[in-house]
């Protein structure tokens, strides 16, 4: 069967930051009060009279507002999810208002553990609440609000993103037509929590973290932070890419019998580890790794997901990646299954890749296709 | 299969069909059954495809794609949650033929079979010519086949008395696609059965 596979097109270009206050107070599942907060986000393409062409981009455990096009001051940083989002591409942004956005608790301008605690004008740090993905929804939904968008046509996330994308097809249910869940779970497992607990485990222990409040004390946990996300890329590839990649080269032709980077792959592994630690909050990777710890529809619902999903009234597409074993394709069914037995429109790919988790931020073509196919069908 | 027995296949489907029914059919390739089942039935369901570019062909048609091996069978579906389950002209591609049979009738209050009968009388003589049969129903060389289980109408009918299960309605075309009256299992090259 013939498919085309159209070049994937142009960029959004250079696109500027924006960011929302909100000063009414925002209670938390936890039942923590934030007395009011600031959403930084970015937008891509045009919201049509009907406002019913917007989408939101959910972003994953490092994610953040900037998905597309380029900064002015920083021409060679592409958007974390450039490949997708632009004029031609799968996410087409002459059809679509797109809407990316940072987080509660992150750490790119939203307001986040670095932010000002207004009770003692210090950072907040471990201070910060701990704040779930139905959080997040409540936040994205006030930004919803700002922006006049009363219903998106769609809502995406791949992996903690699209935990997000489900939170709002089940609570806000009259506001997503589409949810497109990507490479995501149900829940997590206990493997999956217990990955999580080690990346914590090494950012806590690190003597620079300070129980959370290192900036004051001018200095990050820098190898917490660097351990983390090596166990993170880790877990994010496949045996076989690893393989494929860098299996058992050396840097340097022989073994120096040392402990120092010998291997390829512990070189990329100390540059990953490295670059994020300089770039990437410690509180804030504790908080979003809670978040996903935390997700569980079904536990909200006696154990029970179909119910979970009752209120939903959405449309789907479930997309899953052959080799992904931290979000297998078995827990995207478990979704599919759930929604089947509500009788919602759902569709689903499981797309065979050698790339493990990351393969959500990559370029496949069929992946794409999947995805282009989904959203040329939705009216705006 | 031809353009003609597509057609045939689906407006036949479409008449055992009871309007805004809930539909699941099996290998449904680019969607056109169940694309034109919602559009002329008011049907609603899913279609279930393994190959990824028939699965994004189903999407541009605008119907519910589910990628799932048919091998591993249907445990991803409820007891009798659809009104009717399809299989238009994939049974003879897959395997474990008995299993996805029963599991039809689990998931489907009612079920619809079609297949290419390797009985056909062209299909006889082109054995004792000493070829494996190439039709318009068969439009394969034995090489590049995508069928794997090879059986005819009078097989069909046996296995479904084995399993219990019962003929509704059939209808055996001809290759002009006329329904055959007599001698189906030699003059027909296309069946159709409804079961449950």
């Amino acid at each position: 069967m013939a498919i085309d596979f159209p070049p994937s097109s142009g960029s959004v270009g250079v696109v500027a930051p924006q960011s929302a206050r909100f000063d009414t107070p925002l209670t938390l599942k936890s039942g923590a009060v934030l007395p009011g907060f600031e959403l930084m986000y970015e937008t891509y393409g045009a919201l049509n009279d009907a406002r019913s062409n917007a989408v939101l981009v959910c972003p994953a455990l490092s994610g953040h507002h900037h998905a597309a096009g380029v900064h002015a001051d920083a021409p060679d940083n592409s958007g974390w999810w450039d490949n997708l989002i632009g004029p031609g591409k799968p996410l087409d942004t002459s059809k679509f208002f797109v809407v990316s956005i940072n987080n509660l608790g992150g750490c790119h301008g939203s307001t986040g553990p670095v932010s000002a605690n207004p009770d003692t004008g210090r950072p907040w740090g471990a201070d910060f609440p701990v704040v779930t993905v139905e959080d997040w929804m409540a936040a994205q939904a006030l930004l919803a609000d700002r922006l006049g968008v009363e219903s998106w046509a769609a809502i995406i996330g791949g992996s903690l993103g699209g935990m997000q994308a489900m939170a709002w097809a089940i609570h806000l249910p009259a506001r997503v037509r589409h949810a497109i869940v990507i490479a995501s779970a149900p829940k997590l497992t206990a493997q999956n929590i217990a990955f999580n607990e080690v990346a914590r485990q090494a950012i806590i222990t690190d003597p620079d973290f300070h129980g959370g409040h290192f900036y004051e004390h001018d200095t990050l946990p820098r190898r917490g932070l660097r351990l983390a996300r090596m166990l993170g890329h880790i877990t994010y590839q496949s045996d076989d890419l690893m393989a494929e990649k860098f299996g058992r080269r050396l840097r340097e032709g022989g073994r120096k019998f040392s402990f120092e980077v010998e291997f390829e792959v512990e070189s990329y592994l100390r540059y990953q580890g490295d670059k994020f630690a300089a770039s990437f909050d410690a509180n804030t990777y504790l908080l979003a790794t809670r978040a996903l710890d935390y997700f569980d529809p079904a536990g909200d619902a006696g154990g029970d997901l179909a119910a979970a999903f009752a209120p939903a009234t959405a449309d789907f597409l479930l997309v899953s990646f052959s080799t992904d074993w931290r979000f297998a394709p078995a827990r995207s069914r478990e979704i599919v299954d759930a929604l089947m037995r509500n009788r919602r429109n759902v569709s689903y790919a499981e797309i065979e890749s050698s790339a493990g988790h990351d393969s959500f931020l990559l370029d496949d073509p069929h992946y794409h296709a999947v995805l282009r196919a989904y959203f040329d069908n939705i009216t705006v | 299969m031809s353009t003609l027995d597509i057609r045939i296949d689906h407006d036949v489907i479409a008449s055992w069909v009871a309007e805004g029914a809930r539909v699941l059919d099996l290998g449904c390739g680019d969607g056109e059954l169940l694309r034109y089942l919602k559009d002329k039935r008011g049907v609603s369901g899913y279609g279930v495809e393994i190959d990824v570019e028939r699965v994004i062909a189903g999407m541009k048609n605008g119907i519910n794609v589910l990628q799932i091996d048919l091998e591993e069978g249907l445990y991803d579906f409820e007891d009798q949650s659809f009104d009717l389950v399809i299989i238009s002209n994939a049974l003879q591609t897959l395997h474990r033929t008995e299993k996805l049979l029963c599991e039809m009738l689990r998931v489907g209050r009612e079920a619809v079979v079609s297949f290419p009968n390797f009985a056909y009388w062209k299909h006889r003589v082109a054995i004792m010519d000493g070829h494996m049969p190439v039709s318009d129903r068969l439009p394969f060389q034995w090489y590049d086949t995508p069928n794997v289980r090879f059986f005819t109408v009078a097989d069909f009918e046996a296995l479904c008395e084995k399993l219990g299960i019962s003929v509704r309605e059939r209808l055996v075309l001809d290759d002009a696609g006329k329904p055959v009256t007599e001698e189906h299992n030699f003059l027909g090259s296309f069946a159709l059965y409804r079961l449950g």
